[in-house]
């Protein structure tokens, strides 16, 4: 039987290194691509402000990009260190993409990373250029191979249950790749980067707007900001990947928990604006409802039906039954390889073997279980609903509110007067959204994805190393630790940064010798 | 014509290659920037020395750290039951080392950015660490790797450790440790002594001239322990499945002290590589002596290169013995994944690692020339 306090504390250091690494990416993602946009109006138009303005915000891209660097490291290994039995029963197709992310991805934006900031005067101005999209390039292709990798865990496609290594094996690599899952959660992740990227140079020249600092280059970054901004919260909402929430029963029940919506309604579902989900009584008490907008969200059509976790218990208590029947097929085939009837009814039912292994948690041989145990293994695949019901709506609400700042924003930007200070203001205060917004997210992904590590393969449970409680919790104090600590030192870096402004980020230019940085043409 | 190329046992064999060249290019690229941090506080003394010695290995170390994070990757993907046992198993040995790892690309980038000299000393010290204790850690991997390591399998193939920290850090795999820890800072040196300037590449070709000795010395003792049986070996005894599942559970291993002999005695002249890998070190070290920076560098990778691969050619095709339980050890034959992944990473990296080469060595060839105090006094915020 599993150690459920392990199994919580392994639970517990992934989130807390996982959503600590994700402070940083965001904002490489988005920065990468704002600090090329302005290297590219230098390099086209030869104004040294572009270039300064390059230069400033490329320093603060750095100090967060270290950081990122140094806590991605932690993730690469964490599977193996913490989670063992995942790592032997998915490595075959969960590793592929996260070793192609580091050869194709990786390597480009950390090798080119370092000519970005010591290649100003070895380099002409358009092959610098050319190494800080190769970064900007990397580091949004690094994201489409994680969210490969995560896409398949919420989407396992293009893979089956080897009966003979015991684990799940490629079947169609292709299918892995295009998951649409995976595609959905790309465009989605990168165009939270890029809000997260445009809000921060937003805020941080509104910052120096406001002090009546550095006035020419924040201007101009507060523009480009409103503009990218713009275009990068239409795409994350527009683009949101619940359109990859329709495929599986888990992720149905992910759409479902999002939404408390307990029982199956009538096609276009309405929409719980708001409302007090009660796990107990399964109900949600006091709902406020919109028709249509689940099901305009949900399915992009007005006549496909969205499940309810009512329904989706039901149909998860039949697939407990069919995988028993590839469970007992297994433990056959483990006694006699060459029993060729239990090999054929294992490779007819081995698509719910995953329901079986939910039993787990109740009774060693999932064979032996009662009728009232396999109704609680059903209910268990029932992720709790008010934590995912409420930061799903802090998530969108927090989407909705920094698309109004870009807009109003750009707005006044084309305009001849000046701005008004509250919006300056405003725009400051929202630093904190972008990153609340993409933690929430997560949240609602990862921990809409429980009982399951693999959506409808793997339970969480079975999956963690067999490590003492003691090793979790000294690891857990260590990098809670290094990380608090390099938290501190990173904020206060970047604050003496931007209270230092471009003059001190651009020092190097100017001893470096101009010639090497003649503008184009 | 691709499926007959690259039938199981083909696979198995590259990817068992690809490990090795994996860990030699993890070694001999971000090896010399662990062994820079381990020798930052001797051969560099002022400020401006230690921004010196920085330097040199200030625009490539990002780029070479991806060594090891592709490592990593790539064991997941082709080798994901050594993935799941080594790191487990070697959980608390794996959190020093990325506790090691993560104060690095800080520590790199933040020194410079305050003038403090306490901030400074600090970062140089973060950077110490940051280099030497991977590099010791990384041996006492191999020190284990070669004795054994306690672990079974579950019949469902759950991997079960049955170790603890301590048991990890025995004398003879703390002694792999300080091979591998005196080839690291010997490349460090070899780097520092051909890229840094003046009175930093001087101590650095003077350590380095005294670590190389104790690296052949100290590998060629290990051969001798190996000799003696002191450093495990272990020996499959049933008929190897070369194309069989990948399933650890279907052979029989034996512990046998002279096992880790055998593939060079069957195969005589594969004792050329260990021969090099005490030859190469020597050769640094006369490098050393008569400053020739470009030689001393080749012969010191060449000498990380020998010094892994004899490992992996004592092992083969055993990757991961089990002393409690040597059925379940992990071997070339049956711990890797499927036929269709090893296929599909090969085509991978078979596309992208000589583009990886490709833009690296550009980008090695835009930094080249020395680092010096001139170089960092004009390089403002640019440089660390």
């Amino acid at each position: 039987m599993t150690n459920s306090l392990l199994v919580e504390l392994s639970r517990l250091q992934f989130a807390l290194t996982a959503m600590y690494h994700f402070l940083f990416v965001p904002l490489t993602l988005g920065l990468s691509v704002l600090v090329a946009m302005m290297e590219t109006v230098y390099v086209m138009t030869g104004r040294t402000i572009w270039r300064d303005m390059t230069k400033f915000w490329g320093l603060l891209f750095g100090i967060n990009f270290a950081l990122g660097v140094a806590t991605g490291i932690t993730m690469e290994f964490e599977f193996g260190m913490n989670w063992a039995y995942y790592s032997h029963y998915v490595g075959d197709i969960f590793g592929a993409p996260l070793a192609i992310e580091g050869l194709m991805a990786f390597f480009l934006e950390a090798t080119f990373i370092g000519l970005f900031f010591f290649g100003w005067d070895k380099l002409s101005s358009r092959a610098h250029l050319a190494v800080t999209w190769l970064v900007a390039l990397g580091s949004n292709l690094s994201a489409l191979w994680i969210l490969i990798a995560n896409g398949w865990m919420q989407n396992p496609v293009g893979a089956a249950f080897n009966p003979d290594t015991m684990r799940m094996e490629v079947t169609d690599f292709v299918a892995v790749l295009f998951n649409p899952t995976a595609q959905a959660k790309f465009v989605h992740t990168v165009s939270a980067g890029y809000v997260c990227g445009a809000a921060f140079v937003l805020g941080v020249s509104a910052f120096y707007i406001l002090r009546g600092r550095h006035i020419q280059m924040a201007k101009r970054s507060f523009v480009i900001a409103a503009a990218f901004g713009v275009a990068a919260a239409l795409s994350v909402i527009v683009l949101g990947d619940e359109s990859g929430y329709t495929i599986t029963d888990n992720q149905k029940m992910k759409l479902a928990a999002m939404e408390a919506m307990w029982h199956t309604e009538p096609a276009p579902a309405g929409f719980t604006a708001i409302g007090v989900p009660d796990m107990t009584a399964r109900t949600t008490r006091f709902a406020v409802n919109i028709p249509w907008v689940m099901g305009l969200i949900g399915t992009r059509s007005i006549d496909q039906q969205i499940p309810g976790i009512f329904e989706l218990v039901d149909s998860a208590q039949q697939r407990i039954k069919d995988g028993l029947v590839a469970y007992d097929a297994l433990e056959k085939l483990k006694k006699n390889r060459a029993d060729t009837a239990a090999r054929a009814t294992f490779e007819k039912t081995r698509g719910n073997l995953g329901y079986a292994l939910l039993l787990k948690r109740y009774i060693e041989d999932p064979r032996q279980a009662t009728p009232a145990q396999i109704h609680d293994a059903a209910w268990s695949t029932v992720p709790t609903v008010p934590y995912i019901f409420f930061t799903f709506r802090f998530m969108v609400l927090f989407g909705f509110i920094l698309l109004g700042i870009f807009l109003v924003s750009l707005w006044h930007t084309m305009r001849e007067a000046e701005a008004p200070r509250w919006l300056f203001r405003l725009a400051l205060w929202a630093l904190p959204l972008p990153w609340l917004a993409s933690e929430f997210g997560w949240f609602v992904a990862e921990f809409g994805r429980q009982p399951w590590i693999i959506d409808g393969v793997l339970p969480t449970f079975l999956a963690t190393s067999e490590l003492g409680v003691y090793n979790l919790v000294l690891t857990i104090i260590g990098f809670t630790a290094v990380y608090g600590v390099l938290a501190v030192i990173e904020v206060s870096l970047m604050l003496k940064a931007i209270k230092n402004g471009p003059e001190a980020a651009s020092g190097g230019f100017v001893a470096g010798g101009a010639g090497a940085l003649a503008p184009a043409e | 014509m691709i499926e007959t190329l690259f039938d199981y046992t083909t696979l198995r064999l590259i990817w068992w290659v690809l490990l090795g060249v994996l860990l030699i290019g993890f070694a001999a690229s971000d090896g010399f920037d662990l062994g820079v941090g381990a020798l930052l506080p001797f051969v560099a003394r002022t400020d401006i020395e230690r921004r010196i010695a920085i330097n040199t290995v200030g625009p490539v170390w990002e780029g070479n750290q991806v060594w090891f994070i592709l490592g990593g990757g790539a064991i997941f993907a082709a080798w994901p039951a050594l993935y799941a046992l080594s790191f487990s198993g070697f959980d608390l040995a794996m959190f020093l080392v990325l506790f090691a790892l993560i104060l690095r690309p800080v520590g790199f980038k933040y020194r410079s950015k305050r003038e403090s000299f306490a901030w400074r000393r600090n970062w140089d010290w973060a950077l110490f660490v940051g280099g030497a204790v991977p590099a010791l850690i990384f041996g006492v991997a191999v020190g284990n790797a070669l004795q054994g390591v306690p672990f079974h399998f579950t019949d469902d193939l759950r991997p079960i450790y049955e170790g603890t920290l301590f048991g990890l850090l025995n004398p003879l795999a703390l002694y792999c440790g300080l091979v591998s820890l005196a080839m690291i800072v010997t490349h460090g040196a070899a780097w520092l002594a051909f890229k840094a300037d003046g009175a930093v590449a001087d101590r650095a070709a003077g350590y380095g001239a005294t670590t190389a000795l104790i690296t052949a010395v100290l590998f060629a003792g290990g051969g001798v322990l190996v000799w003696l049986g002191l450093l495990g070996g272990y020996q499959v005894t049933s008929t190897i499945a070369w194309s069989g599942p990948s399933n650890p559970l279907g052979k029989t291993v034996v512990a046998n002290s002279a096992a880790w002999l055998a593939n060079f005695h069957a195969t005589p002249w594969l004792a050329i590589v260990p021969v090099i890998g005490i030859v190469a070190p020597l050769v640094a070290m006369l490098g050393f002596r008569t400053r020739k920076a470009g030689l001393t560098f080749l012969a010191s990778k060449l000498g990380i290169a020998c010094i892994i691969a004899t490992v992996g050619l004592s092992m083969f095709p055993i990757i991961l013995p089990s002393y409690t339980h040597p059925n379940d050890s992990l071997t070339v034959f049956d711990a890797s994944s499927s036929q269709a992944t090893l296929r599909n990473m090969l085509i991978a990296t078979v596309i992208f690692l000589p583009i990886v080469l490709a833009y690296t060595a550009w980008v090695y060839k835009v930094l080249w020339g020395k680092v010096d105090a001139k170089a960092i006094e004009a390089g403002g915020s640019s440089v660390y």
